[in-house]
């Protein structure tokens, strides 16, 4: 019995960890996000070269073959330096997906070397606004999906139908357009993707597989609760770290109990989290059945407690915190669209109530 | 990552499943007499526990105890099968969870072989004398004090919130010998008897209704010199390890779950216009966003065994468990009051009053949790400074310091 990480999955964690904290360093976001450019080649070729682009993929199509939470303690690693590289869509979702559909063609090796990247869809799988989805016509699809991931620039867009399928779109393909969209977060790119009879490739056929889409979703939501849970480590840090240089009243900010216990308040609210992403995370291969609730639980919660440390880790700098020349929002607006993103919290606990069968009939 | 046990463990589980099966007449029966110390059947269910090694594992058998080697993984595991179905894990009071630890770590061989047997075994009982009146957080200002006198200490003074010391047989206390050192360093551990002359009990009624503590008053008790707790003016560093064991003891995760448990058998079987509870999208809402934490709780309580069973200090994530513990266990309390509505109002032997009124007193009590062993800003206060590394409170001037 062992709860907790093995020295590999340390190491992995460290090197990432490592690998942002000499590329992503306050100047460096800062240049990147406010420009919009979330596809740095330079970071892209370093993870690719750190290897967890393929992390997920299968070992014959270029990848290493590991779990879903190694994947996801690369996401906290980015999420900690609110890195500006795509990483959720291209390195595990699509991947997963691809596998599982075994139609990919050649898209696995490429996504893994970091030559081509995926934009994902799943809004719509998870809560779909009017306006939205997409119907198949034969192999040929219309309609909208938004807020897709790392959809700005992407090769092709993976996105989901209204009746359960799964498809992919080059992005050249006639009667396909994108527009990007503008979040507060400027570190990951959205773009909502029309297609107008645009010739798609399908994944998955409707009912196909009945299982593909909860798990990608529930991939989804626990690959975005870890980058939260880094981006608030980073934020905790950050705000201890101030109020032990801050000095007013002629003392630190950081020995007025006040403010002590505002950090250990998030500190309290933090470290649970580590241990319910862990599980959601190793729950996808080791506990199948318990996946999609588990990954409830922890992107409700993760969104829950991002938004208090957040905000807290914002105030414990005073006015400094509001600033844009601190950078402390970067992690700030990364942690409001993580909520948001494949179900807030809300939506996401009626999804949990559903799973447990506590939704009423129609 | 790996949750499976091996088959030595797997096997382990099976024969505390066993157990508890066999000996369900045993602890289907009331553990405290009326008068609150045990009963017959709880000593006798202490002894079947000790002689299976499901409580006092690590306590010699020359001193009454199980006489085994520690292995908190078949601890964890005896636990989680234990609040499986509900069965009580042995006599649980300060004697046994904090008098008993310190007296292995600080006492002589003497009062080790005179004291421990019968307290484990449910015979002897003893309080915690710690609180004062005006030493509750800032427990180190007591003032009780205690001056030599030939071959006795003699006490005056008083204590306060002193759990179960109406129906005690002893109580070990925290009194003031040096007067004149820095206040951390005058103070020593006494043991003393409750019926010796001189001391007087009286109740208080806490807001469950029911008298469970009471203030101690103490004028010229005297007791033997022999029943100090290791050397003069030590008892802080003494207490300290009856500290750490109490705040081990409060904010069990396994507690917050199987409430939890409870509380979604009532939502399912209650309704309000002929609408199950557990349909009701508020209460689901609230109930899914405990559930969430009372996961991350008790998954947060396997990581810290992890460290334990690798011999690691988990830092930080172990500072946290009596504040979110004793927090969260007072929510989902509070959470099944609401479930319950006016039910939830009922108390005493009201007609429609749920589950004996379990609800109501837990709702009340674990707020008392929540305040006893260090508050939750002492808590705080602690996380911060030992966890976080922040400055810790600047001190007054203090007299001799
Ligand atoms: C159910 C119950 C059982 C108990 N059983 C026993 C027992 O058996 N034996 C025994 O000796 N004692 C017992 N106690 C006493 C318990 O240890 C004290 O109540 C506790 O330590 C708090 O002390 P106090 O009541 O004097 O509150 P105070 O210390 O006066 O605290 C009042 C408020 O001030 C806050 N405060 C105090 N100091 C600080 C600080 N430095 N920073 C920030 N906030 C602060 C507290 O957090 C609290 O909110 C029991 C208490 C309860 C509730």
């Amino acid at each position: 019995m062992e709860f907790g990480l093995s020295d590999e999955q340390r190491m992995l964690a460290e090197s990432v960890r490592r690998f942002a904290d000499q590329n992503v360093d306050a100047e460096r976001l800062k240049a990147l996000a406010d420009a919009g450019e979330t596809a740095d080649t330079g970071l892209v070729e370093g993870l690719a070269g750190l290897g967890t682009l393929g992390i997920v993929t299968p070992e014959g199509a270029g990848g290493s073959a590991m779990t879903l939470l190694d994947a996801c303690l690369v996401q906290q690693a980015l999420g900690r330096n609110a890195v500006p590289a795509p990483f959720t869509a291209s390195a595990i979702l699509a991947p997963i997906a691809l596998a599982a559909a075994a139609s990919g063609g050649d898209w696995l090796p490429r996504l893994a070397a970091g030559e081509a990247r995926i934009g994902v869809g799943l809004s719509e799988a998870a809560g779909r606004r009017a306006g939205t989805g997409i119907e198949l016509d034969g192999e040929r699809a219309s309609g909208t999906a938004r807020f897709v991931l790392d959809g700005v620039g992407a090769d092709a867009w993976m996105l989901t139908t209204t009746d359960g399928g799964l498809i992919l779109v080059d992005a050249d393909a006639a009667g396909a357009t994108c527009v990007a969209l503008t979040t507060i977060d400027r570190t990951r790119s959205f773009a909502e993707i029309t297609l107008k009879r645009a010739p798609v490739t399908l994944l998955m056929q409707p009912g196909a597989d009945p299982t593909l889409l909860p798990r990608l979703l529930a991939a989804g939501r626990t690959a975005l609760a870890f980058d939260s849970l880094g981006a608030c480590e980073r934020m905790l840090e950050r705000a201890v770290a101030y109020a032990q240089e801050r000095k007013q009243f002629g003392r630190v900010i950081g020995s007025f109990q006040a403010v002590k216990h505002l950090c250990a308040e998030m500190a309290a609210d933090l470290e649970p989290c580590h241990s319910l992403c862990w599980y959601a995370a190793y729950a996808a291969a080791a506990y199948p059945e318990e996946f999609e609730l588990m990954a409830c639980h922890a992107k409700a919660h993760m969104g829950e407690v991002g938004q208090f440390v957040a905000r807290t880790a914002t105030e414990v700098h005073g006015g400094m915190g509001f600033t844009h020349e601190m950078g402390l929002h970067y992690f700030f607006k990364r942690i409001g669209v993580n909520r948001q993103l494949l179900g807030n919290p809300d939506q996401v606990r009626q999804h949990a109530a559903a799973l447990q069968g506590w939704r009423r009939a129609g | 990552m790996d949750l499976k046990l091996s088959e030595r463990y797997e096997d382990y589980r099976e024969a505390v499943r066993v157990f508890l099966e066999e000996h369900r007449s045993v602890w289907r029966q009331p553990m405290a007499d009326s008068d609150g110390r045990p009963s017959a059947a709880g000593r006798s269910w202490q002894a079947l526990l000790i002689e299976h090694g499901y409580t006092c594992r690590t306590i010699p058998k020359q001193y009454g105890g199980h006489g085994g080697k520690a292995d908190i993984l078949e601890s964890f595991i005896a636990a989680e099968e234990f609040h499986r179905v509900g069965a009580p894990t042995g006599l649980a009071n300060q004697g046994i969870s904090m008098f008993v630890p310190t007296l292995l770590e600080c006492g002589t061989p003497e009062q080790k072989e005179r004291w421990i047997r019968p307290t484990i075994s449910g015979e002897i009982v003893w309080c915690q004398g710690y609180s004062e009146p005006g030493a509750g957080s800032d427990l180190a200002n007591l003032q009780t004090r205690a001056v030599e006198d030939g071959e006795d200490f003699v006490v005056n003074g008083q204590k306060i919130w002193t759990s179960s010391a109406h129906f005690s047989d002893m109580m070990f206390v925290l009194v003031r010998t040096e007067p004149e050192a820095p206040k951390h360093h005058g103070i020593s551990y006494l043991i003393l008897s409750m019926d010796t002359p001189g001391i007087e009990v009286r109740p208080l009624k806490t807001m469950t209704g029911r008298a469970e503590f009471n203030e101690v008053f103490f004028t010229d008790v005297r007791l033997p010199k022999t029943q100090i707790v290791g050397e003069r003016g030590a008892g802080w560093q003494v207490a300290n390890t009856t500290l750490k064991h109490e705040r081990g003891m409060l904010g069990d995760p396994g507690q917050a779950n199987a409430m939890l448990g409870r509380v979604v058998a009532i939502m399912e079987e209650e309704t309000l216009d002929g609408v199950r509870l557990i349909e009701h999208s508020g209460l689901q809402d609230r109930l899914l966003r405990l559930q969430a934490r009372a996961q991350a709780m008790k998954l947060h309580g396997l990581r810290l065994l992890t460290h334990g069973l690798k011999g690691e200090d988990a830092g930080v994530a172990r500072l946290i468990v009596k504040l979110n513990g004793t927090i969260l266990n007072h929510e989902i309390a509070a959470f099944a009051i609401d479930v319950l509505g006016e039910l939830g109002a009922l108390y005493e032997d009201s007609p429609h009053l749920k589950d004996r009124g379990f609800w109501q007193t837990t709702h009340m009590f674990s707020l008392g949790l929540i305040i006893g062993g260090g508050t939750s800003q002492i808590q705080k206060n602690i996380i911060s400074e030992r966890g976080l590394g922040m400055p810790r409170e600047p001190k007054p001037a203090s007299k001799g310091a």
